[in-house]
């Protein structure tokens, strides 16, 4: 065991800021608690099994308090990337950036250029959506058998991250069961979109990945 | 010279105030559709949970986040694999984690930061049976992770660390859209 330790301290040093707050949240100096900051990214089959559902989460550890004034900054895209030919770089892209209090969402389209700057593709609206103001039921539309929503939600991810920390910094040599879910009671600024798969390759395995990118 | 550029700043400055007047003005009926004009550039990224988090150094977090996809094996791989090995005893001397990859291959396939997804079935980051065919709200990603990371080739090594034992989301998600529960 205390070899582990010691293989864990140097590990610590190595790498520095292991699980520095997990999943995505704050994971990098230029983003961190940004309003390009994504915390997490969901992709799953929906109620629907014809379809697929693509969730950005932004924004995280937000409390009840902070959750009312946090806004969608319409200076940053939100870009769900899809390949569709292994090669991971995108065949599609679905794109949501928001104005005037609603999200726009363009795609599934294929991008004018791949990589890391983006136009945003106005040849392909798909739906928009007035954001969802925090303590109001979710609004939802829907367009061409896509739905859209765009608000505060919950946030889905959990993780005993202050038993990490404590580990990592030496002061504990495990996890405590039951752990304590340091993301309980906070959330994020969520953008979800369900897409018929039949949109984004209809059937096999695709690589999908998200960005946000700034005007 | 120095003189005329001032001006022109001047100009420029004053025909772009006017201009943002006009945009501003209820009257004019073209300022109902939105500007989506403009060149957006990557700030953040993410694929798998936790990659950029736990794999990358410090100073290479934001060189990650701005590497596209299909660049990131070359540039990261070998990084993530001395990473794994200096914090997990479980891939010493050849050692493996349960899917049977050694530290080369774990980190081959988290270094290129994507998520697979599956069209034809069940979507999930794992699932006892399921691998990597999705990532379901319900998913207990961390544990998975620490398992991976720390488990060995049959997920019982380390057992204080490869589970954090928190095995489910503080609120109950929604069967139907948005999915996502209701903020605290």
């Amino acid at each position: 065991m205390k070899k582990l330790k010691t293989v864990l301290g140097i590990g610590a040093i190595a790498v520095a800021s292991f699980f520095i707050i997990a999943a995505d949240h704050i994971d990098a100096p230029a983003v961190a608690g940004g309003n390009s900051d994504i915390t997490d990214f969901y992709a799953f089959q929906g109620q629907n099994e014809d379809n697929l559902v693509f969730v950005a989460n932004l924004q995280g550890l937000l409390s009840p308090s902070t959750t009312g004034s946090a806004t969608f900054n319409e200076n940053v895209l939100v870009e769900f990337n899809i390949d569709t030919d292994q090669d991971n770089i995108e065949d599609l892209v679905i794109q949501a950036v928001p104005r005037n209090g609603k999200m726009y969402f363009f795609g599934p389209i294929a991008p004018a250029q791949t990589g890391l700057n983006s136009m945003i593709q106005t040849n392909a609206l798909t739906g928009e959506v007035d954001i969802t103001a925090y303590g109001s039921a979710p609004v939802i539309t829907t367009n061409g058998g896509m739905s859209f929503f765009a608000g505060p939600r919950d946030d889905p991810f959990f993780m005993d991250f202050a038993q990490f920390s404590e580990i990592i910094a030496g002061n504990a040599t495990g996890f405590n069961s039951p752990g304590a879910d340091t993301f309980a009671g906070t959330n994020v600024m969520s953008i979800v979109v369900e897409v018929p798969k039949s949109m984004i390759g209809g059937s096999g395995t695709i690589n999908t990945w998200v960005e946000s990118k700034r005007k | 010279m120095m003189k005329n550029i001032k001006i022109l700043a001047l100009v420029l400055t004053v025909s772009l105030m006017t201009f943002n007047c006009s945009k501003d003005d209820d009257n004019n009926v073209k300022s109902n559709a939105p500007d989506f004009s403009g060149t957006y550039v990557q700030e953040d990224q993410m694929g798998r949970p936790a990659v950029n988090t736990v794999f990358v150094a410090s100073a290479d977090k934001d060189t990650y986040n701005i590497t596209t996809p299909s660049s990131q094996n070359a540039a990261f791989q070998s990084k993530f694999e001395a990473n794994l090995l200096a914090l997990s005893p479980a891939y010493a001397n050849g050692g493996t984690n349960a899917l049977g990859q050694d530290a080369a291959t774990f980190t081959g396939l988290l270094a290129t930061d994507v998520l697979n997804v599956s069209l034809d079935g069940k979507t999930t980051f794992f699932d006892g049976e399921n691998v990597l065919t999705g990532r379901a709200l319900a998913d207990d990603v961390i544990t998975v992770e620490l398992l991976l990371i720390f488990g060995g080739e049959d997920f019982s090594e380390n057992p204080g660390l490869s589970n954090d034992n928190v095995d489910a989301n503080d609120k109950t998600f929604l069967t139907s859209f948005p999915y996502l529960a209701s903020p605290h």
